[in-house]
This record gives structure tokens, C-alpha cells and sequence, in this order.
């Protein structure tokens, strides 16, 4: 593989990187923890919003969130050749 | 049937399934030991990996936690699953291409040092004691309450079982039973969980169930909010941590659970640099299954239990109570002489003292469920304690006998001589940690907990550089461990044990000063990771800047892990 197609690769894999530990720091933190107040005012079902993210929504979103990488990965080795 | 009855069949029916396999899958090379012969699919490593990871911690513990603190419980429910996307995301797959057996491996190669390896080695074998003691003090609770033997005993008979497969089945061994631990561990862990969310809401999916409403057409977190209320406690929904510290020991939890080498190390076994990427997505699958029912049965537990005891005549409290005030873990004290129990949060008023580590065990009992389901959730117990301790083990034995014995003092060793010396380590290891479970050190609980400090300060800054930084050099990964171990090390010891104020008494006192107070309170022990972190990157990228760079082969190896291709088998080589 050359230098440039490496560079290429790599960029593309940080770029990935950056926007889903974005959601993974903002399901989390953001709404799990710094705006649990506030998001602790809107209801639904039985449960504040603040609440239900820091004890179900972060988690589930997780879990998506690696099943989106795994997919996004497989597709960018595809495109560069580097898949097995 | 007794629940003593019921426990014996499906504890031995476990057992002999554990050994079963463990003789099936046994080692019979080096790397088999280490690595399961880097031949695991991607599922069963991913559930082998969820076995792994919950202890006897997660099981019996959690629950209990999150019923006692409410909202502040998140802290461990987003901590030790978050952690699993920083693992997939910028571990896990660079890790397997590079293709080595352990995280000291990493660490030596990459920063072409032994200094560097020795002081991985050290770090990972202290993160792995502190907590396989805990695991083997889990055992021998879970045998003496439902085998009504005496602790000790169980701890025995826990080091017997573990020490056969682990020595014998080796990484190999170990796979195989922590995928049969897991389907028994899910299964004890939903049964009462369904049960009792289908008794009290209607609905049988207790993630769903505990938003819903009871027979009285309130929501149930309504209630709960409104009874903690009524007692004097914080609103369940609510938490009384700081917010600076609750993001601390979240962060801290997160990052120290990609840095765990026990956890790492699973991710070798896999074919391919594909399949480890999906093996962290399995794991983390198979455990939120656990963890998002987990603070289901916390709301159902701690209801339950207010609804059972609170102004209750003592004289009509059901057996379960009875049964627990037997073994000193829940005490009863009637204060005022009334014959009724006040449970309140005022400590000069409240008469029932309850240690939450029995609330799901209790659970079953406390909701009237039959006693297999009590039988159960004690195996379910067991398969947790023992598939983490066995895990545990194998670091601590392939620290000594691949990172040690063959990588600094006789690097000539025959395969043969290497998988003994791994058998050996991996029993001396069990009998170690079979000794702190029958003698427990003051201290090994409050360890546990902190051992996730120790590993956000010392591995994951070195293993992100080591991957995203192609000019981190041996100067700067060295000095950033030391720096972060020390100050996490030092700031345990000062807050957490007082031992620099005059011991354990001194520690309350103490909280007003821990660090970063903006007012609303510091940030604790367990959350001071993130801040040892911080100071680990940002003192290796410093000195990394000032010292020469990495020799070209080292920076062609961090070229060679970020492009998944052409990874191979994992080789001693």
C-alpha cells in the first residue's frame, strides 16, 4: 500500500473516530450527567428523560455505536484494499 | 424441594459442566495457553469476554448499589459499559494486529524497552491481585449462604475448581467455560428479574417495566421517589455525589476498563483484526443485556423492600428477614422499643441496617419466587466469581511465565518448559489469591474498586500513544506511567487510607479537601483516575517532545498496526 493511500486510510479512520466518540461523550456525559437536571423535567412513560440516559439510553446507544463502527471499518477496508 | 436441595443439583450440574469442558479444550501448546490458539469466533469471545468481565461484583453487588444510591448508581452502569466502545474504537483491533499474547508485550515492543515492560508487567499484576481477591471472597459467600458451609470452605472449594481448569484448559480452557459461565449467569440473572417485573408492573420486560405503573396505575419511579421521600432519603431519581465527581469516576470507570489487561488480552484471541472489532461489539451486546436490567431490579428491590419493612410489625416480617439477620447482614435494633421497624435515613432513628451486597440475592426470596429461582441466582453467582477469577489468573500467569520468565530472564526457554512454567505461575497465582479470599486485608474491597484508577493511570495513556502517536518514544510512555501510577497510588493512600493523617480515622475528614472543589465537593479516590490520566498524557507527550524519537523499525510497527490487513496468528515473535 503507499504512503499516500495509508495517509488517506488513516484520515478516514479518525474522521470515524471523532464523530462516534462525539455521540458516545454526548449520550453519556452531556445528557446522562451534565444536563441531567434539565432533561430530568420532560417525561416519558414513567421515566425523566436525565434518568432514563444515565441508567438505559447511554447504554443502548453503546451498543449501536459499536455496531456502526464495525459496519463503517468494513466498508472503508473494502475501499482500500486492507479488508481480509 | 428445599432451596438447599435445589441449590446442590444445579451447582453441581454447573460444576461438572465447567470441568467437562475445561478437559475437552485443554492446552497443548504455548499458545493455546495464552491465547486459545488465536482461533476463538467472534460470538463465543464476545460472551467469553462478558463472562470475563462480570464479577461477582457485577452480579451480586450492583444491583444492590444502585437500589442504595439511586441516580449516582449510573456512575457504574455508564462506566463499566462505556468503556467497551474506547476498547472497540482504539484498542482492540490495533492490539490484535500487532499479535502478541499480553498487554506487557505491547508495551515492551513498542517502546523497545525492558524498563518498559517490567513496569506494565508490575502494573498489570497489582491491577489482577487486588481484584481476583475480591472474586474468591465472592465464592466463598455465595457457597456459605446457600451450601451452609462456612466461608473459608467455599473458598476452597472455589481455588479447587478454578485451579483445574485454568491450569489444565489454560486461555484455551478458560474460553470455553466462560461461555457456558455466561448462559448460566444471564439466565440466573433475568429469570427473577422477568418474574418479578411481570409480578409488579405487568410487563415481563423489566427495562420497560420498571417506567411502568403497578396495580395502583402509579409509576413506579413516582412511587419510589415519593416513599424515599417520605423516609428522609434522596429522591431515588436524584443523586447527592457532586457532578464533577460523578463525570470523574464515570470517566475513570471508562477508561480503566479498556485499560484492563484481562479484558485486552481477550481480544488476541480472535482470527482477525475484523473480528475483533465485532467481538467488542458482541461483548458489550451481551453484557447490556445484564446491565440494562440491572437498575430494573434495583427500582423492583428497593420498593419492595420499603413496601415489606417500613412500619412493619417486627413479629409479622416474612422469613426471608430471619434467614438474612442470621448471617450479621441485615440487623434489626429496636431503638425505641415499639416492636416496629423504623426504617428512616436519620441514623439516630433508623433501627434496620441492611448491607446492599444482599439485595439480589435476597430479591427472589423477598418476591416470593420458587425456590429453584433462589437456587439458581446462587450458581449464577458462582459462574460470575469464577469466570472472572479464572480470567484474572491467566494475566497474572502469563505476566510471569511469557512476560518475565521467557521475554527478560531466559529468553531461550523450550515451548515445553514455557507452558509449565505458565501451568506452575497459574496455581501459585490461585493460591495466592485463595489467601486473601480466607484472610481478607482490610483493604481488598475498597482495592477493587480503585483498581480501575490504577489502570486508567498507568495502561491507556501508553496504549493510545503507543497507537495515535507515532513520535511517542520510551522517555515519554516510561515517565507518563510512572507520573500517573504514583500520583493515583498517592492520592489513594492520602484520601482513601488516611495514611499520611493518621489513618483510617482521619479519611471522613478529609473529604474537604480533595481536589478540584468548586464549591459543590472534589473529586473522590475512586474518580481520580481521569485526573492521573490526564497527567500521564499530558507528561509523556512533554517529555516525549524534548527526547529523541523512536527508532524507524518502531515507528514502521505503528504503520503496520493501524492498517488491518495481513494480521495473522498471534506469535511469540
Amino acid at each position: 500500500m503507499s504512503k499516500e493511500k495509508m495517509k488517506a486510510y488513516w484520515k478516514e479512520n479518525l474522521k470515524y473516530l471523532a464523530i462516534l466518540l462525539s455521540v458516545w461523550f454526548l449520550v453519556s456525559y452531556v445528557f446522562g450527567i451534565f444536563l441531567v437536571e434539565q432533561l430530568n423535567t420532560i417525561k416519558f412513560a414513567g421515566f425523566k428523560l436525565g434518568f432514563w440516559f444515565a441508567q438505559q439510553g447511554s447504554m443502548y446507544v453503546f451498543v449501536i455505536l459499536i455496531v456502526v463502527y464495525v459496519k463503517l471499518m468494513n466498508k472503508l477496508d473494502k475501499k482500500y484494499g486492507v479488508d481480509e | 424441594m428445599g432451596i438447599l436441595t435445589w441449590t446442590w443439583i444445579l451447582v453441581g450440574i454447573t460444576f461438572t459442566l465447567y470441568i467437562g469442558i475445561a478437559i475437552w479444550a485443554r492446552a497443548g501448546t504455548s499458545k493455546e495457553f495464552y491465547v486459545a490458539g488465536g482461533g476463538v469466533p467472534p460470538i463465543l469471545n464476545g460472551m467469553a469476554t462478558a463472562a470475563d468481565w462480570m464479577s461477582a461484583a457485577s452480579f451480586i453487588s450492583l444491583a444492590g448499589i444502585v437500589s442504595f444510591t439511586g441516580y449516582d448508581g449510573a456512575v457504574y452502569l455508564m462506566g463499566w459499559t462505556g468503556g467497551y466502545v474506547l476498547l472497540a474504537l482504539l484498542l482492540a483491533p490495533y492490539l490484535r494486529k500487532f499479535g502478541k499474547f499480553t498487554v506487557p508485550d505491547f508495551i515492551g515492543d513498542r517502546y523497545y524497552s525492558n524498563t518498559a515492560r517490567v513496569v506494565a508487567v508490575i502494573a498489570a499484576l497489582i491491577v489482577s491481585f487486588t481484584y481476583v481477591a475480591g472474586q474468591m471472597r465472592g465464592v466463598g459467600i455465595v457457597f456459605s449462604r446457600y451450601l451452609e458451609v462456612d466461608i473459608d470452605t467455599g473458598v476452597y472449594i472455589g481455588m479447587a475448581i478454578v485451579l483445574f481448569y485454568a491450569v489444565l484448559g489454560g486461555m484455551k480452557g478458560i474460553t470455553y467455560t466462560q461461555v457456558a459461565q455466561y448462559c448460566v449467569l444471564i439466565f440466573a440473572f433475568m429469570v427473577p428479574a422477568i418474574f418479578i417485573s411481570f409480578q409488579m408492573t405487568g410487563n415481563p420486560i423489566p427495562q420497560l417495566g420498571f417506567g411502568s405503573a403497578g396495580e395502583d396505575g402509579i409509576y413506579l419511579l413516582d412511587k419510589l421517589d415519593g416513599l424515599q421521600r417520605e423516609l428522609g432519603f434522596t429522591e431515588y431519581t436524584s443523586g447527592s455525589k457532586s457532578m464533577i465527581d460523578v463525570f470523574a469516576i464515570t470517566f475513570a470507570l471508562m477508561v480503566g476498563t479498556a485499560g484492563l489487561p484481562h479484558v485486552i488480552v481477550r481480544f488476541f484471541t480472535v482470527p482477525k483484526v475484523k473480528d475483533a472489532r465485532v467481538s467488542a461489539g458482541w461483548a458489550l451486546f451481551f453484557i447490556a443485556i445484564l446491565y440494562t436490567t440491572v437498575p430494573a431490579v434495583a427500582v423492583f428491590a428497593r420498593t419492595n423492600l420499603i413496601e415489606t419493612v417500613s412500619n412493619k410489625n417486627y413479629s409479622e416480617l416474612p422469613q426471608w428477614v430471619s434467614n438474612w439477620e442470621k448471617t450479621g447482614l441485615l440487623k434489626y435494633e429496636d431503638k425505641n422499643e415499639d416492636g416496629i421497624v423504623q426504617y428512616v435515613a436519620d441514623k439516630s432513628v433508623n433501627e434496620l441496617t441492611i448491607d446492599r451486597d444482599i439485595m439480589v440475592l435476597a430479591n427472589p426470596e423477598i418476591a416470593n419466587l420458587p425456590n429453584w429461582v433462589v437456587a439458581l441466582v446462587g450458581a449464577g453467582g458462582l459462574a460470575a466469581a469464577l469466570s472472572t477469577a479464572a480470567g484474572l489468573l491467566l494475566v497474572i500467569a502469563s505476566s510471569i511465565s511469557h512476560d518475565l520468565i521467557k521475554k527478560i530472564i531466559n529468553p531461550k526457554i523450550t515451548e515445553k518448559s514455557e507452558l509449565w512454567a505458565a501451568r506452575l505461575s497459574a496455581a501459585v497465582a490461585v493460591v495466592v489469591a485463595g489467601y486473601f479470599g480466607i484472610h481478607p486485608p482490610g483493604f481488598v474491597a475498597a482495592v477493587v474498586a480503585l483498581a480501575f484508577g490504577l489502570a486508567a493511570a498507568s495502561f491507556f495513556p501508553a496504549i493510545i500513544l503507543g497507537i495515535f502517536d507515532k513520535r511517542m518514544n520510551k522517555e515519554g510512555a516510561i515517565t507518563g506511567m510512572i507520573i500517573g501510577l504514583s500520583l493515583m497510588v498517592w492520592y489513594m493512600l492520602k484520601f482513601k487510607f488516611g495514611i499520611f493523617d493518621g489513618g483510617k480515622g482521619a479519611v471522613a475528614g478529609l473529604k474537604a479537601d480533595w481536589w478540584f472543589n468548586f464549591g459543590a465537593g472534589g473529586i473522590s479516590p475512586e474518580g481520580f483516575g481521569t485526573i492521573a490520566m490526564l497527567a500521564n498524557f499530558v507528561v509523556s507527550v512533554i517529555v516525549s517532545r524534548f527526547t529523541p524519537a523512536p527508532p524507524q523499525e518502531v515507528q514502521d510497527i505503528v504503520e503496520h498496526i493501524r492498517i488491518p490487513s495481513g494480521a495473522g496468528e498471534a506469535s511469540s515473535h
